[in-house]
């Protein structure tokens, strides 16, 4: 039995092998997941710099010195040497200082929060460029994405234009959430009251989708959203397309939206309410509600 | 706004908020679990009325102070919750296995959101908790040639905490429900507007009435640690187990009163209308995910520095050779306790601090990996000119090293924050933290099972069902975890009912296979323990240290005589066995005195049981029982404290009979 798992080993690792072809984290279209991509080679790769040693050594004294082996070395009370002490704590040390660089530019220059300087490798983003403004809102189950350079918003459908920098600011209607397109970006969580930020750039044509990663309750499962990077003009169609649809979205046809449904369908709103993505981040969409931005202790004792 | 937004139902002045309606009989496999719970413990309970069990159970057990039997009581509650724990598991994978395209898989939401809250919660909580807390209590006090421990009702006490904390658990399957939240229950999830069912509150008081037990265990065996100590033994000579332990009940000490306190304020947040957590009037969430944090990531090293003190005690005693680098291993844990408070925001990179915050966590993680890296060479070290008989808890230690390694690598990977944005909520760091839970903990509680059998009880386990269990877990970890290593990488993120690509089932369906192998390994440890016990006389060990061990516990016969020590030993090395049988040492045989020993005492059973009453009473609103419930709870804490009959003496003609038996014991199998 013990012989016939240990062939089994390998069923794992085909697999393995398999998915990294299909891993989308590890290759992905937009220059910011490609950096945490290429990061995530460069750790894995340095710290099997020790790894793979001690797991090789492990296997070969437990077979080099197994009790049946009577002709090897058999020292029971050496259980010192400063030598070897100071390798052992230097290698590991070694490595985490090269690790340790390594993660405090790589935080730096990767910060969610930090305007893009790059398009991609070697193409810095042009002075004029102003990024994309998309306003993103979480809901109980589905994504509310805001345009308001555009005008427009839609509902689990995300479009990108090649090439411009985006610049997401994200929040939520009632729980935590977290966006992400593995396709684009790292995630980052959506809190209500809170506001994060996230920059990144589609860099090649794709037909992918975001979700949110962080578990939300029942519908979380099927709160997933379509994202397509496309060039400028398709781009400009979409919009176009979006305007099209007509429909306005309100502050009452956002509270509408905002109650828990799940599995909704893409929705296109050729407008949408001045000053609306403020009040979602301030918790005043019903006009009844004080603006926690305009809150102030003795009011909110007041309120209370 | 005393009043939560969202009365759920009625209450009734008599029964709080529970109804017939709250028994969730329309639910198949509840009921079918009901009905095997129910048949199992009446089966159990007509064994132990047939074979006139009840007296000797609860005289020389359930009312015991004895630290082993409390020892054994927590291993044998840990082997139960982990069967309830797994079974949650195996639920979970098999849902993921068939849930793609059209097929929702047997799981609706609101039951599978239930199962991986549950599983989580059981299995750090109510698994891994009394199976360190057994083992720390088992074995601490006979390596550092104590009698017990320092406080040995309030051990007793703790351990029904314990049980009462995971009796409510196992009651949320059948009367109501359990939290839908995760097993952290971030607010404004677990808040009383987004999750206004009972489950929220069977986690808080689940883990509030078991953490009394554990804070208190833990200042228990600190206490013990630092005061009672046989002579001779300081510091830098406690056994590398002691030394572990010390500084995960340091931990425990220090970290549980922080998840009492944010459990608190959750609570108040949800039966009170505060808002510490809300999102209203100036609560924010961000606080309970920073709190529950600084207790969280603590917690996970409170589990895994006892096994790397197991592992240290293992690979001596297999190599059979001295531990390398003992200090090293000393101030490498000791770093690693330190260490363990500057990390906990490396669990929320993802919630946008900013880049300098996120370095400082991620490089302090980092930092972690220096001194457990230098264990890791210890270990190796000393298997390095020994002579390694490769028993079963070396075959564990062996599976963990290799395990381990890889799980301490996704580990580091994971602290780098541009690479947690990526990686962060997905099946990836799902495959890290089994890898290293797995790797680490359950592998070296299996590790130490073995190892302190023969102690406890008297037997070796049996060989051949112990090298099945160990096969069948290392495959069985690699065949489920593996898969869910390149699903993250391929962007699948946790907790998911169901899928719409189909590409992905084969992954799922080679983790459910892992899973199956793993259920075959816990099935190879149930079957060791029963042909063990069929077995024992051919198992017997007579000589009290079958592995020609090298600490104290080893010096006593097996199972020890509930004073442990006829007379406390005097220690001069680290590894004072060993240095007592190289010098030749010699069992006193006469002069014993009389051993002033604690008095069992039925006051913490009691005490825990009121308490779950409490804790129930408290989740269905029952407010009339929450305040009889309490009231008896502090009448019978205060009563408790004017019982002065609490200790007795070992007469010494009885110590001098008992040692003389051990002697002719030996001798015995000497000739």
């Amino acid at each position: 039995m013990p012989q016939l798992l240990r062939r089994t080993w390998l069923l794992p690792l085909v697999l393995a092998l398999a998915g990294c072809s299909r891993a989308v984290v590890l290759h992905p279209t937009g220059d910011v997941a490609q950096q945490q991509g290429h990061l995530i080679v460069v750790a894995t790769l340095l710290m099997l710099i020790v790894i793979i040693p001690v797991i090789a050594l492990t296997l070969l004294f437990a077979w080099r010195y197994r009790a049946s082996n009577a002709g090897a070395t058999y020292k029971p009370d050496w259980d010192h040497s400063t030598q070897l002490e100071l390798v052992i704590w230097a290698i590991p040390l070694l490595i985490i200082i090269a690790l340790g660089a390594v993660t405090w530019i790589s935080t730096h220059t990767l910060d969610p929060y930090r305007p893009l300087d790059r398009i991609a490798e070697g193409q810095p983003v042009p002075a004029d460029a102003k990024p994309l403004e998309v306003d993103v809102v979480s809901l109980d189950w589905k994504w509310l994405f805001i345009y308001p350079e555009q005008g427009i918003a839609t509902v689990n459908e995300l479009a990108a234009p090649v090439g411009r920098p985006i610049r997401f600011k994200l929040t939520s209607s009632s729980v935590m959430n977290a966006f992400y397109v593995p396709e684009l970006a790292g995630m980052i969580y959506t809190m209500p009251g809170m506001q994060t930020t996230l920059n990144a750039v589609a860099n090649t044509p794709v037909e992918a989708r975001g979700m949110s990663s962080n578990y939300s309750g029942a519908g979380f499962s099927d709160m997933h959203f379509a994202y397509h990077a496309v060039d400028a003009a398709a781009f400009d169609a979409w919009v176009a397309s979006v305007r099209g649809a007509g429909q306005a979205l309100d502050r009452s046809g956002y509270l509408a939206l905002a109650k828990p449904s799940e599995k909704e369908p893409v929705r296109h709103y050729a407008s949408v309410d001045a000053g609306l993505y403020d009040a979602i981040l301030n918790r005043c969409v019903d006009p009844q509600q004080t603006c926690i931005n305009q809150m102030s202790m003795p009011q909110m004792t007041r309120e209370h | 706004m005393f009043e939560p937004a969202t009365a759920p139902e009625t209450v009734s002045p008599l029964f709080g908020r529970l109804s017939l309606s709250s028994i969730p009989y329309h639910e198949p496999i509840l009921v079918a679990t009901f009905a095997g719970v129910a048949l199992g413990g009446l089966l159990v309970l007509g064994l132990l009325t047939k074979f006139r069990l009840w007296g000797p159970l609860w005289r020389d057990w359930f009312t015991s102070i004895d630290h082993k039997k409390i020892g054994i009581m927590y291993m044998v509650l840990g082997l139960v919750m982990l069967l309830r724990g797994f079974a949650d598991a195996l639920m979970m994978r098999a849902q993921q296995a068939v849930a793609f395209g059209d097929n929702p898989g047997f799981l609706p939401p609101h039951h599978y959101d239930q199962v991986f809250t549950a599983h989580g919660v059981i299995m750090i909580f109510f698994v891994a908790m009394p199976f360190i807390t057994g083992l720390m209590n088992y074995v601490v006090p006979l390596q550092i040639g104590a009698r017990d421990v320092a406080f040995p009702f309030l051990n007793n006490f703790s351990f029904w905490m314990t049980t009462a904390g995971s009796v409510l658990v196992m009651l949320s399957l059948f009367i109501g429900e359990f939290a839908r939240t995760g097993w952290l229950a971030y607010p404004p999830l677990s808040d009383i507007v987004h999750s206004p069912d009972t489950g929220v509150d069977y986690y808080i008081w689940a883990l509030q009435i078991a953490g009394i037990g554990t804070t208190l265990s833990g200042i228990n065996l600190l206490v013990t640690i630092i005061k009672m100590r046989a002579p001779g033994m300081h510091l830098m000579r406690m056994p590398v187990f002691t030394w572990t332990s010390l500084c995960s009940n340091v931990l425990i000490v220090a970290s549980f009163p922080v998840l009492t306190a944010a459990l608190a304020m959750l609570t108040l947040d949800r039966y009170l209308g505060t808002h510490f957590f809300t999102n209203d009037f100036g609560g924010n969430p961000m606080m309970y995910i920073n709190l529950i944090w600084i207790w969280g990531h603590p917690e996970v090293y409170i589990l895994i520095l006892p096994l790397f003190g197991v592992y240290s005690e293992v690979v001596a005693t297999y190599s059979g050779k001295r531990l390398f680098g003992y200090s090293s291993m000393v101030y490498a844990t000791v770093c690693i306790t330190i260490l363990s408070y500057l990390v906990w925001l490396h669990h929320f990179f993802t919630m946008g601090s900013g880049a300098s915050v996120n370095s400082f966590f991620g490089i302090t993680t980092m930092i972690i990996s220096i001194p457990t890296g230098a264990k890791i060479f210890n270990w190796l070290f000393t298997m390095y000119r020994g002579r390694i008989r490769l028993e079963v808890p070396m075959l564990w230690t062996l599976g963990f090293m290799v395990t381990f390694t890889v799980g301490g690598m996704t580990g580091v990977l994971l602290a780098v924050p541009p690479a947690d944005f990526v990686l962060h909520n997905s099946l990836f760091l799902i495959a890290h933290f089994h890898n290293v839970i797995i790797g680490g903990v359950v592998f070296g509680v299996f590790a130490a099972m073995t190892y302190w059998f023969p102690k406890a009880f008297g037997f070796r386990l049996d060989e051949f069902w112990g090298r099945m269990a160990f096969w069948l877990w290392l495959a069985g970890y690699w065949f489920a975890f593996t898969p869910l290593y390149v699903l993250g990488l391929m962007g699948v993120t946790r907790r998911m009912n169901h899928f719409d690509d189909l590409s992905l089932q084969p992954y799922f369906i080679v983790a459910a296979f892992g899973a199956l192998l793993i259920a075959a390994g816990i099935g190879s440890f149930l079957m060791c323990l029963f042909v063990s016990f069929r077995k024992r006389e051919q198992l017997r060990d007579v000589t009290g240290d079958p592995w020609h061990g090298r600490t104290l516990e080893w010096s006593t016969s097996s199972p020890p005589p509930e004073y442990n020590f006829a007379f406390t030993p005097v220690v001069h090395d680290t590894d004072a066995w060993w240095d007592m049988k190289q010098l030749g040492f010699q069992r006193p045989q006469s002069g014993f005195l009389p051993i002033h020993m604690p008095k069992n005492t039925a006051a913490g059973i009691l005490l825990a049981g009121i308490s779950l009453v409490f804790g129930f009473a408290m989740i269905w609103h029952i407010w009339w029982l929450v305040v009889v419930t309490f009231a008896a709870a502090v009448i019978s804490a205060i009563v408790h404290t004017f019982n002065y009959n609490r200790d007795y003496n070992i007469p010494a003609d009885v110590v001098a009979r008992t040692e003389a038996a051990r002697t002719q014991q030996l001798v015995s199998t000497h000739v």
